[in-house]
């Protein structure tokens, strides 16, 4: 083979495996950029907790609804669950969407449960209780963006 | 050609599976696996041969049949992990058949049909992994009914690691390393199965215990050590491992097992004390044995030599230092871009199609096509850790944050060796080395990280176990710690 078509084809061939190297990153990179940042640990802003207050559960102001639920303290922290239609159980059990390692959650502490585009946590009989913010969680409650539901040593915030 | 691929609408939900992106990044490294094998044609033989794309070909189809696969088995799995393996696998197997075009001298020519050479059976292996990393997708729908075979896996790694121990030199030693089960003319490895089988094991356990193991600790010399009976069984299982290591003879292994038991205690505590009480063990041993082996001699002057070659391996280019002097000789004249894919002379390394590929290809590929092979690494490994922060279950964190750690330390490990940065020990080079073992396991691995993410980055409604899943017997399991 001529000199040439050697010396293009191997320098051709390193440009084509870092080629790859790059559209792989870009790939990662999709994914980094789509799944926020999970080292953000302030929390997010509470502007949404006068409805807490209120107890109107009110509409979420439109694109604002909730799409991510994210792990903020405790073992699991990072962790980021996509929300979609169905409702997410949490505690120690084993079939449990979330499945915490906790000693202050109970097997089956709290599910989440989407009603008309707004999440409600719903205690079910924990010991210890769940908490949203800093009030303890009776009945079905509306949750807010970015404040954050307590159980045991876990926090946990929508997100949009 | 991906860019259409990688771009999308920003408002886009981030777990949607992404498999087009795979199926295109498959393509297209599968497209550089085919390049390659034409260079080198081009170069070794001055023309191409009109079947020079078979063995590309041939892999293509294994992978896009894994492809698939993950397709209906596990369609949120991660999509780099797949194209970015199967583009190693596929240059390892391309320089393999480029080692059979070239035979050293005084070497019969070698077979050159498309399952035959060290590449061809490099080739029919990938097809044999392959087909394993699907069998483990379909059997292993969610990776945490894999916890409640945890102590049946534990005790089949145990018994895959001390059989070659066991038998007979006949049997099990190649290279002075113990570390084989030989039947007739096939060998199979099985301490890497078992990598995978004691990780698990390690996972299951340190789960249950993590917060006693956190949190129940005697302050020593201002770092924290956990009761003993919290963690006996642990160290059982790796005193006994390493044991068995040191009789077979083989210190890249051991070290490996004992890289992967501390980054797996570390990762499960948070403790930095582990890394700590690891590293002085760690380094302890080695110095201790160096010194013993001078002293004494016997069954630690192994360690002398290794650490002498890495010292100087110019001393005796000849003698003990001669496979290190060659790699270094080797990496050095591929310099910076390479002497081109087949215009180099790797036949000149020993053990170049094993332990030594790195220095052989670094020859033809230079630094930059080196560097390029690394970052695929590292993004793979990447991957793995990010699967482990993204998973919901505390066990599936610890296997997947394990595994990826083990391969990146298994690439530090031969990739230092090869490179003088630290002694040399033998390890594969995973996906690049000929061998099915090694190749089989790796591949077993990826399969394991592949179900991992695919939990990880379904959305709630699709994740396994979210529907309906029976109750497990580990309800309750963790309430060890008790406090006043």
């Amino acid at each position: 083979m001529p000199e040439i078509v050697v010396t293009v084809a191997r320098f051709g061939f390193l440009i084509l495996l870092w080629i790859f190297v790059f559209a792989v990153v870009g790939v990662i990179r999709r994914d980094l950029f789509a799944g926020g940042r999970p080292s953000r640990l302030v929390a997010a802003p509470r502007a949404n907790l006068a409805t807490l207050a209120g107890g109107s559960p009110g509409k979420p102001a439109k694109g604002r609804a909730a799409h991510q639920l994210v792990v903020t303290a405790g073992q699991l922290a990072g962790t980021r669950i996509t929300l979609g239609e169905a409702q997410i159980t949490i505690g120690r059990a084993e079939d449990s969407t979330l499945v915490i390692t906790d000693d202050y959650a109970s097997a089956r502490h709290a599910r989440l449960v989407p009603r008309g585009g707004q999440w409600f946590v719903e205690d079910l009989g924990s010991t210890n209780g769940t908490y949203l913010d800093r009030t303890k969680v009776s009945g079905p409650t509306p949750v807010p963006l970015g404040v954050p539901i307590r159980i045991g040593r876990t926090s946990l915030e929508l997100r949009p | 050609m991906t860019a259409g691929t990688v771009k999308a609408p920003l408002a886009a939900r981030p777990t949607r599976g992404r498999r087009n992106a795979e199926l295109a990044m498959l393509l297209f490294g599968m497209a550089i696996v085919a390049a390659y094998g034409a260079i080198v044609e081009g170069t070794v033989l001055g023309r191409v041969t009109p079947d020079f794309w078979v063995p590309a070909a041939i892999l293509a189809a294994t992978f896009l049949a894994l492809h698939l696969a993950i397709r209906f088995l596990a369609p949120y799995a991660d999509p780099v992990l797949l194209p970015a393996v199967a583009l190693l696998n596929g240059v390892g197997v391309g320089f393999l058949r480029r080692l059979d075009l070239s035979p050293e001298a005084g070497e019969a020519v070698r077979d050159l049909t498309v399952f035959g050479g060290v590449g061809g059976r490099q080739l029919a292996w990938t097809l044999a992994a392959v087909v394993g990393a699907i069998v483990l997708l379909a059997v292993v729908r969610d990776h945490r009914t894999v916890s409640k075979y945890a102590y049946t896996l534990c005790l089949i790694g145990i018994v895959l690691v001390m059989i070659p121990a066991l038998l007979p030199s006949a049997y099990s030693e190649i290279n002075g390393a113990k570390l084989w089960i030989i039947v007739g003319g096939f060998s199979i490895q099985p301490g890497e199965f078992a990598k995978i089988m004691l990780l698990s094991f390690y996972a299951y356990y340190l789960v249950r215990k993590r917060e006693v193991l956190s949190l129940a600790s005697k302050r020593f010399l201002g770092v924290d050590f956990p009761r003993g009976r919290d963690l006996g069984p642990v160290i059982v299982v790796w005193l006994l491992s390493l044991m068995v290591l040191v009789f077979e003879k083989d210190l890249g292994t051991s070290l490996l097992y004992f890289g992967m038991f501390v980054a797996t205690l570390y990762v499960a505590t948070e403790r930095a004390s582990w890394l700590i009480i690891g590293l002085a063990l760690f380094f302890g041993g080695a110095f201790s044995a160096y010194y013993l082996g001078k002293l004494v001699g016997g069954p630690f002057s192994n360690f002398v030599v290794r650490a002498e070659t890495w010292l100087d391996p110019f001393a005796d280019a000849h003698g003990g230092g001669f496979q290190l002097t060659q790699s270094l000789l080797g990496l050095g004249t591929g310099g910076l871009f390479g002497a081109g894919p087949g215009a180099g002379q790797p036949g000149e390394i020993p053990e170049v199609h094993n332990d030594f590929i790195f220095a052989g290809m670094g020859e033809e590929i230079g630094l930059f096509g080196l560097t390029a092979l690394l970052a695929v690494y590292l993004l793979i490994v990447v991957r793995g850790l990010r699967t482990a922060l993204g998973v919901r279950d505390s066990f599936g964190k610890l296997v997947a944050g394990g595994l990826a750690f083990t391969l990146g330390l298994q690439l530090f490990v031969i990739i230092g060796g090869v490179s003088k940065l630290i002694p040399l020990t033998g390890q594969t080079t995973p996906f690049l080395s000929a061998g099915g073992s090694s190749l089989m396991a790796n591949w077993l691995l990826i399969a394991v990280l592949l179900r991992i993410s695919d939990a990880a980055r379904a959305p709630a409604d699709a994740a396994p176990g979210g529907v309906v899943a029976p109750p497990s017997h580990m309800h309750g399991a963790q309430t060890e710690v008790i406090r006043p």
